[in-house]
């Protein structure tokens, strides 16, 4: 664990405490600066007063929070009642997270299976060709998904041709392309970790299971599915949380209909008319969101480990 | 009803093909009902290959094959009515050990409570009834090893299948294993197929034994028939130890041959058909069925010096360079040890051997 100072420990690695700490000086550096210290500027700067112009002063309140959940009408001296723009567009933003997520797991885990029971050999090439397309810039990836689903795109040219459809589809601004985007985006990384789950998975138990009676299905199911449980949790962690706060999708293949978290903080930060504290108080009611997410799966996971 | 009808499992013509490399060479062979029958052979000899045939798990190229009657070999694992003991165990991680053993039955549809009341029958029979709620990991080789016996009995198999199942224990725990095993088959009746390369295992264990290599059935017999009557050189040096040594036949009378070793040393044995006058062929004669001494006992003493005396435990194995001829290895068994001397490395020394003792193989 990456548990504080070096207490506790056998009686035999204490003898290497010295040598332990500056051993550990760089995870301290990253964690510290990378990690800790932006944390707590945004945490500090959402408790802020806002300035016009961007930036802030320094007079702490708790404005922005007021402003995310209360709405106190147009002069600010109404009853508060709850504010749900902001809680929709967070609604919002975790159902199409969870849709990415979900398509992500629906083409991964057959993608994954598929890769890892191919010959040991081609293994490689084929995690080799899932990546390709990733060595292409994100935005370049959504630009050029935003040019194939317009109404006179590629895509719709295609399904005309074949005679699926008489007139095009209107996916561009729409739920649908927000979703197709998130996926495409982070695919691969619902395919790798369920991909290491699967090669380590001993193939000899689903061929326990089909020779105790159990169908395809069933193994699949009861023997396989549980076994690379940790593969799925994790790729599903890292498409979820990242589309969460994605904004590149949202903003080019979503218009301004389909609004996501990371478009709002986005806003706050941009040019003159952004307000500063309120995007750090909506970064920190994401962040608070991922980590419980993250909190009660790991809670589950230490449950079953338990069990093993 | 046809006549495989009483044998468990019948291989007809069996092939096993990889591409251009061939496992199996037609096979074919009879399981009788009730039977403890094992497939003995080194390593790539296509044992396992055959086994995973007979559960489903590979394909049959050409041939057939029958179990109680009925083929099998177009249906999958799950539609046999055969189960299986793996060589490591393949037991469910995240089931508890009581999970495991009544997997089977609820996947032949048998309700949560009767499979886990028939798993708790099952461990039992194996004396793990104590550890029904533990995880497979935190139980020891052993105690998985008999969780992976109560799992693939508890669906009441018509046939046991059971690939190197004690390979991965130590010797001791093998010795017992092997006890058990043998009672727990004759207590449930159910035949059971086991692929061991340890001929010492089959010989314990076995009603009978199809002893193979490359792919090809050598010899298929009872474990004291195969032992005594090695059918070639390659069953008479896999089972057991043995002397081999190349003669050359001469005169033979009365269905007895003589064989010449070199120099002054002969000796005869039974006539094997194919044998003629003037051929080369080997001799093969098991070390304990020969005994020292230092003066001649018959025509047949075969004359030597004594190379070396080796303590190997419940025996002494003495190796003896023949005059003209090989070196011999002769077990003395060290409760004998009162009645005949050791004698020392460099003596001169005689061998003997018992009428029957030396036998000729055909290749």
């Amino acid at each position: 664990m990456a548990g504080g100072a070096p207490s506790g420990g056998s009686s035999a690695s204490d003898t290497y405490a010295p040598t332990r700490h500056w051993l550990l000086a760089p995870s301290w550096f990253v964690l510290g600066f990378f990690t800790l210290a932006p944390i707590l500027i945004m945490l500090v700067y959402s408790f802020l007063t806002k300035e016009f112009r961007g930036g802030v002063i320094w007079e702490p309140t708790l404005a922005a929070y007021d402003q995310f959940f209360f709405d106190r009408g147009l002069f600010g001296d109404a009853d508060p009642t709850l504010q749900w723009t902001y809680i929709s567009i967070f609604w919002r933003s975790i159902w199409q997270a969870g849709v990415a997520t979900i398509l992500s797991l629906l083409i991964g885990f057959p993608t994954a299976y598929f890769i890892a029971t191919r010959p040991e050999k081609s293994r490689a090439l084929w995690v080799f060709l899932i990546t390709i397309p990733y060595w292409v810039n994100l935005l370049i990836r959504t630009v050029s998904m935003k040019f194939l689903m317009r109404d006179e795109g590629p895509l719709n040219d295609f399904l005309m041709n074949i005679g699926l459809i008489d007139a095009p589809l209107h996916m561009i601004n729409t739920n649908f392309a927000v979703q197709m985007g998130l996926f495409y985006s982070y695919l691969p990384f619902m395919v790798l970790p369920i991909y290491a789950s699967v090669e380590r998975y001993n193939f000899t138990m689903s061929e326990a299971a089909a020779d105790l009676y159990a169908s395809k299905f069933q193994t699949l199911r009861r023997i396989v599915l549980p076994a690379v449980k940790p593969g799925v949790i994790a790729g599903c962690i890292l498409v979820f949380v990242p589309s969460l706060g994605a904004f590149l999708a949202p903003d080019l293949l979503g218009g301004a209909k389909n609004f996501m978290i990371g478009s709002l903080i986005e806003e706050q930060f941009k040019g003159n008319a952004g307000n500063w504290p309120f995007g750090a108080a909506a970064s920190m009611i994401l962040l608070t969101m991922v980590m419980t997410i993250l909190l009660v799966f790991a809670g589950q996971q230490r449950r079953a480990g338990q069990d093993t | 009803m046809n006549e495989s009808a009483e044998l468990a499992v019948d291989v007809r013509d069996a092939v096993k093909r990889y591409g251009t490399f061939t496992a199996l060479l037609k096979i074919s062979l009879g399981i009788r009902d009730n039977e403890f029958f094992t497939l003995l052979g080194p390593s790539g000899c296509g044992k396992t290959t055959l086994l995973r045939m007979i559960a489903g798990f590979e394909s049959v190229t050409e041939g057939a094959i029958y179990l109680y009657g009925d083929e099998i070999e177009m249906l999958p694992p799950n539609k046999r009515p055969v189960n299986t003991v793996f060589q490591n165990y393949a037991l469910f991680p995240h089931m508890s050990v009581l999970d495991n053993v009544g997997f089977g039955l609820e996947m032949k549809g048998s309700s949560k409570a009767d499979a886990r009341k028939r798993a708790g029958e099952m461990l039992e029979l194996v004396q793990l009834t104590q550890f029904a709620n533990r995880k497979p990991s935190q139980l020891s080789g052993g105690q998985q090893q008999r969780v992976a016996l109560a799992r693939a009995l508890a669906p009441a198999p018509k046939v046991l299948l059971l690939d190197e199942p004690l390979s991965a224990l130590d010797m001791k725990l093998r010795k017992a294993m092997q006890i058990e095993l043998k009672h727990i088959q004759r207590e449930t009746g159910i035949t059971f197929i086991f692929v061991t390369h340890d001929q010492e295992e089959a010989l314990t264990m076995s009603d009978r034994i199809a002893v193979m290599s490359a792919g090809e059935m050598q010899q298929l017999g009872e474990p004291r028939d195969i032992y005594e009557h090695p059918r070639n050189m390659f069953v008479a040096d896999f089972i057991g130890d043995t002397n081999l040594l190349e003669v050359s036949v001469g005169e033979i009378t009365n269905g007895r041959v003589l064989c010449q070793i070199g120099g002054a040393n002969a000796l005869t044995c039974d006539a094997v058909e194919g044998v003629d006058t003037g051929a080369q062929v080997h001799l093969s004669v098991r070390p304990e069925r020969l005994t020292l001494s230092d003066t001649t006992m018959s025509s047949e003493s075969l004359k030597g010096t004594i190379v070396e005396n080796i303590f190997i435990g419940t025996d002494i194995n003495t190796i003896v360079d023949l005059e003209g001829g090989p070196q011999f290895t002769v077990r003395t068994s060290n409760s004998d040890r009162g009645n005949k001397r050791i004698i020392e490395p460099g003596s001169p020394a005689f061998v003997n051997m018992e009428t029957g003792a030396a036998r000729l193989l055909v290749d």
